[in-house]
């Protein structure tokens, strides 16, 4: 039916359509652990016809930093929802190593979401909070939590003595307080100025780099995309769907010299004119 | 004012005060007192003019009794119209206290249930829209006891803001809020303890301040309606009694002390506010 069929048939991340002449097999995580979540041909629809989602598939495998890229309106955030069980697909499977078990996540949205009568060391407690552990038990994380977001001595302030890039800071202590084995990020720093942005980009590798967390990361920034992720899954809209997926096989940490390097630009600009080729040619009516 | 004096002894050898800020820093003094002396002065003026009228008239105090005579009365009535005070601030304070309960609780029982917003509210909104003076009668033909009764009547009358005012706090949270809830699996009960009611607090309060205002209002009115009989005379039937008597001053003290009730009240609902949100919410917030 529809060209979605090109990602959904990969398997193994050497065999993607969208590697191309860049390698994917000399990074140490390609020792290729098993799937943490599987998406299978998954629809979305909402009422009045509106398609979302339509045919998306793919795999995320412990490691992994993937971002969905593409316009407004082509269902990213409508991929996040479906994942985090917010809502069910209409069609197709979503698929958890060990079972149906989806409580295990940390979330990061477009608006830092902090609760504003709440102090910042305790709106970092909320996720332990919710599950019954005591603040004096899980201090000690979160200080640490504060302390990997460089908000050290932050604790006791209130949301509203924060700047907007602080507030996301807190936002992704949060998601990463509880060790969460994969995190979803819907554009976080989209709200942000361009250099608080990439300052915030590089923390946030240097994040993953010590955690090892998964993130599911949407953007609609091609730069953004390249920079952090190993795996792109491009989308374009009317009908929501992937059109291909670019392996960014630069191994982790990834800084600085990342951004000027050849391949960045060579891969960013071969991304760029997928996102393109989506816009320019919708799929069916 | 720690802020204009700070430059001034921070900088010794050079003052960096800006004039123009200066002034603008005593306009700022100068509004902050007007703020509290024009409405003062306007009060003593009218109360002179008022003592001027009824002197100059030579009208007798049974008609029109001057502020001196109104103060006096309050002073040698003071037993009476203490004890008097008493009892309806007890009215006032209690039913206040049953429609914050019942209001929180209703509010909390149809944020939980759709049915139960479908099944009570429109008989909400039919004790709050027909006007007390007309159940008042029949409330105290069924009931007993007049203190129960005047109860009910002020509770009628205030809880309806709390209820309206709650019920809209809790269904406003945050929406990425109640998704990351959702995601973090907390239950109905968590999400109504850590998030709905903080959410719900400003709203609340807003119409708790209003629902002061409006207990005492009940509690003044159905003490008319229940009239002069029997025992618990608050400051309403001090109002009626005095004016059977034609103890005009008298009626005049009453009426001062109810005034000064509501002003209080309202102060304090106002500082509650005030302190519970202060730290976190823009309603409190002083901007720098
Ligand atoms: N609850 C909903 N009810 C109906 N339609 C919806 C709903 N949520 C999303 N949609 C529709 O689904 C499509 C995809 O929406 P989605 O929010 O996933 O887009 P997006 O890729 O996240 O866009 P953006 O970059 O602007 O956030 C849009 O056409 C939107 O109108
Ligand atoms: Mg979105």
């Amino acid at each position: 039916m529809t060209g979605e069929t090109r990602s959904g048939a990969h398997n193994l991340p050497g065999a993607r359509p969208g590697d191309g002449n860049l390698q994917g097999t000399d990074a140490p995580q390609m020792t290729e652990p098993d799937p943490i979540l599987r998406l299978r041909q998954v629809d979305k629809t909402f009422a009045g016809n509106v398609v979302a989602l339509r045919g998306m598939s793919m795999e995320v495998r412990q490691g992994d930093f993937i971002s969905l890229l593409g316009p407004s309106g082509c269902g990213k955030s409508t991929a996040l929802r479906l994942i985090a069980g917010l809502m069910r697909p209409t069609h197709g499977r979503i698929e958890w190593d060990g079972g149906a078990g989806t409580d295990d996540l940390g979330v990061v949205f477009q608006e830092p979401t902090l609760m504003p009568w709440a102090t910042v060391e305790k709106n970092v407690w909320l996720p332990f909070r919710l599950r019954g552990q005591p603040l004096s038990r899980t201090r000690d994380r979160i200080r640490e939590a504060l302390g990997l977001v460089g908000l050290d001595g932050f604790a006791e302030r209130y949301p509203r003595e924060l700047s907007g890039g602080m507030k996301m800071r807190v936002s992704i202590a949060r998601a990463l307080v509880t060790n969460a084995r994969l995190i979803l990020m819907d554009e976080p720093f989209a709200a942000l100025d361009e250099i608080t942005r990439q300052k915030l980009n590089d923390d946030l590798l240097n994040l993953k780099a010590q955690t090892g967390a998964t993130v599911i990361f949407v953007t609609h920034s091609v730069f953004e995309s390249v920079f952090l992720s190993n795996r792109i899954l491009v989308m374009a809209p009317r009908p929501g769907r992937v059109i291909d997926e670019i392996a960014v096989p630069e191994p982790y940490p990834r800084g600085m010299d990342w951004r000027t390097a050849p391949a960045y630009g060579e891969i960013t600009r071969r991304t760029s004119e997928t996102l393109h080729a989506g816009l320019a040619q919708p799929e069916e009516p | 004012m720690a802020v204009t004096d700070g430059p001034r002894t921070g900088h010794l050898p050079i003052d960096t005060t800006d004039p123009e800020e200066e002034r603008l820093a005593r306009r700022q003094r100068i509004e902050d007192a007007a703020r509290w002396l024009l409405p003062i002065a306007v009060m003593a003026v009218a109360i002179w003019g008022w003592h001027r009228i009824v002197v100059a008239n030579e009208i007798p105090h049974y008609v029109l009794p001057g502020p001196g005579l109104v103060l006096e009365t309050l002073w040698e009535d003071r037993g009476l119209l203490f004890a008097s005070l008493m009892i309806t601030l007890q009215i006032t304070f209690a039913a206040l206290a049953v429609a914050v309960i019942g209001g929180v609780g209703l509010a909390v029982l149809f944020a939980q249930s759709r049915w139960a917003e479908m099944s009570f509210s429109p008989f909400a909104v039919i004790l709050q829209v027909t006007p007390i003076v007309s159940i008042a009668p029949l409330i105290f033909i069924y009931i007993e006891s007049r203190l129960v009764g005047l109860l009910l009547c002020a509770w009628i009358v205030a809880f309806f803001p709390v209820l309206a005012n709650t019920t809209l706090g809790l269904k406003s949270a945050d929406h990425n809020l109640r998704d990351l809830f959702a995601i973090y699996r907390a239950t109905r009960w968590q999400r109504l303890i850590h998030l709905q009611l903080p959410s719900a607090l400003p709203y609340f309060l807003g119409g708790l301040k209003i629902a002061g205002g409006l207990a005492l209002i009940g509690a003044v009115v159905a003490e008319y309606v229940a009239g002069t009989g029997g025992i618990g005379s608050g400051l309403a039937f001090r109002i009626l009694e005095a004016g059977y008597r034609l103890n005009i001053p008298r009626m005049f003290a009453a009426l001062i002390l109810i005034a000064l009730t509501g002003v209080a009240i309202y102060g304090a609902t106002s500082l509650i506010a005030h302190l519970s949100l202060r730290r976190w919410h823009e309603s409190a917030l002083k901007r720098e």
